[in-house]
């Protein structure tokens, strides 16, 4: 068997790792990016999307995609509104103080978690994708007949894995439409730059950084939407996306989206290809790799202006 | 018309200023004079609620704006001209002048105005604000602060490291500003910038008021200058 086949498979596992990533990094570069704030929780709000879908795919009965299409929706929302809340509650309160707002977000990763633990439970529940036709993967062969197409046995994706990188790049597309074509992205972009400025051309930063908060974990909430038919929702699931997402900011030049984008893409496909070749560890361990090297040559990550 | 009535302000526990009192009437330039350190870029930063307010009153027309959110405070039409300009970088001239526009909901006639004004910010309209010079980069820090159509104008060090063509034009702009009825309050450390342009000078040291002197007295007698800045 030729390596063509595996290569294009290993792509396509990375690359629908890359899309969920890029979505979850996405969110926790926007909420540094604009707040400076180091969402630790972020990875809790993943789970919560994960969490909340399975309950409503689980009560909705019916369809399965009736019961995800109602959580694609609802379970953004639902931990974008937490978000705010705890924005409101506890983040303002800090005066978004860079080292307290840490310390209060490593706190609400324990709340919620054991939140969840307490009512979820500890099992592992999985959501029915709304749709998984199995694709074969075509390679081309010289046979006796000359060159032809063929489907090597047991390779295959499916259908919904290529709809998630398609709902990703829509989602990823939006949210830099939302940043560079509307007045509110002027705004948080204003806000972001200085925050002083802003609060002196009558910009209520406030809520600015309430609704940015939400955004951020809406965003890593609909990326676990879309990965838990992959992957099953779990109370503990929020650490990988946590540290890749890390991996990938820092890497991307932290509060840069396109950079971000860039590098989830580099993370997530190396990840997939090295997964499949050799381990995932391995993907783990080059990964944090990378990032040290990046840390050391080029602070202010890969499109990174300065080491600021 | 801003009126500061023995306030006191600072950074955290640091107080800075200690019962300051100013008048700015409408159709005057005031400068604030004082050594590095006085006070002044904190008056302003204070003005504008991006500094709590301790004691004391501020207010605009006889409404109270000492109380009001910052970002409440320009809506009333206070336009900030700080130090070191301060722009919003990665934006376009286009964008940091339509953020002062929307300051107070100004229209499409304000930024006609305010870029006849600045003809040059129009060559510029759709280059990012850090890829001016400075002398252009003042420009539109003072363009987005008349955007919102001040009642009152907060200009602190606008001339520092320009060349004398950008001053002038800078220059201008204040005594037209003044012309049209606003409040300038200036800081400047040049005596000579100030005295050409200023028609009160509020002397301050330490954070605490000193004497408010009409400029003619001071273009008469430089001793007083001499006396609370040095030389």
């Amino acid at each position: 068997m030729e390596l063509g086949p595996y290569l294009i498979l290993a792509s396509l596992e990375g690359a629908v790792t890359a899309a969920v990533l890029a979505l979850t990094a996405v969110g926790l570069s926007l909420v540094f990016g604009v707040m400076r704030v180091v969402n630790i929780a972020h990875g809790e709000f993943f789970m919560l999307g994960a969490v909340i879908a399975w309950w409503i795919a689980h009560s909705m009965g019916g369809h399965p995609a009736l019961g995800f299409a109602v959580a694609l929706v609802v379970a953004p929302l639902v931990v974008g509104a937490i978000a705010v809340a705890a924005d409101m509650t506890i983040l303002k309160r800090l005066d978004y103080d860079p080292e307290r707002t840490i310390v209060a977000t490593i706190g609400l990763l324990y709340i919620i978690q054991q939140l969840t633990l307490m009512t979820y439970g500890p099992e592992a529940r999985p959501v029915e994708a709304p749709f998984n036709t199995r694709l074969a993967i075509p390679w081309f062969e010289n046979g006796e007949n000359g060159w032809q197409m063929i489907w090597p046995w047991g390779l295959g994706t499916t259908s919904y894995k290529l709809a998630v990188i398609g709902a990703a790049m829509t989602v990823l597309l939006g949210v830099w439409v939302l940043m560079k074509r509307t007045r509110i992205g002027l705004v948080m972009r204003a806000t972001q730059t200085d925050r002083e400025m802003a609060l002196a051309f009558g910009i209520p930063v406030e809520r600015i950084y309430a609704l940015v908060f939400g955004l951020g974990a809406a965003l890593a909430a609909l990326a676990a939407v879309l990965i838990v038919p992959i992957q099953q929702a779990h109370y503990l699931m929020g650490g990988d996306p946590l540290l890749l997402s890390f991996i990938v900011v820092i890497i991307g030049g932290l509060g840069s989206l396109p950079g971000t984008v860039l590098a989830a893409i580099l993370i997530g496909l190396s990840d997939g290809i090295i997964s499949v070749f050799f381990s995932p560890t391995l993907a783990k361990i080059l990964a944090t790799l990378l990032v040290g090297l990046v840390l050391v040559f080029k602070p202010g990550g890969l499109t990174g202006s300065s080491g600021k | 018309m801003l009126q500061l009535d023995k306030i006191n302000s600072g950074y955290g526990r640091a107080q800075i200023l200690r019962d300051l009192s100013l008048t700015v009437e409408s159709g005057e330039i005031l400068c604030l004079l004082g050594r590095n350190g006085a006070g002044k870029t904190t008056t302003m930063k204070t003005i504008m609620g991006l500094l709590p307010l301790m004691s004391g009153q501020i207010t605009l027309d006889g409404q109270d704006v000492g109380q009001l959110p910052p970002h409440e405070v320009p809506r009333r039409g206070i336009g900030y001209v700080p130090q070191g300009r301060r722009l919003f970088t990665g934006l376009s001239v286009a964008q940091n002048l339509e953020i002062g526009l929307r300051t107070r909901k100004s229209g499409q006639d304000t930024l006609e105005e305010v870029l006849t004004l600045f003809p040059r910010l129009r060559e510029r309209y759709r280059q990012r604000a850090e890829t001016l010079s400075g002398g252009e980069q003042q420009m539109l820090a003072t363009a987005r602060a008349l955007c919102l159509r001040p009642k009152v104008l907060l200009l602190d060090e606008p001339t520092e490291g320009l060349q004398p063509s950008m001053i002038e034009a800078i220059r201008q702009v204040i005594v037209q500003m003044r012309a049209t009825g606003v409040a300038v309050l200036l800081v400047e450390q040049r005596v000579d910038a100030v005295l050409s342009v200023a028609d009160r000078v509020a002397f301050i040291e330490n954070g605490q008021g000193g004497a408010v002197v009409p400029a003619e007295t001071l273009r008469q007698d430089h001793s007083i200058v001499e006396r609370y800045i040095g030389v």
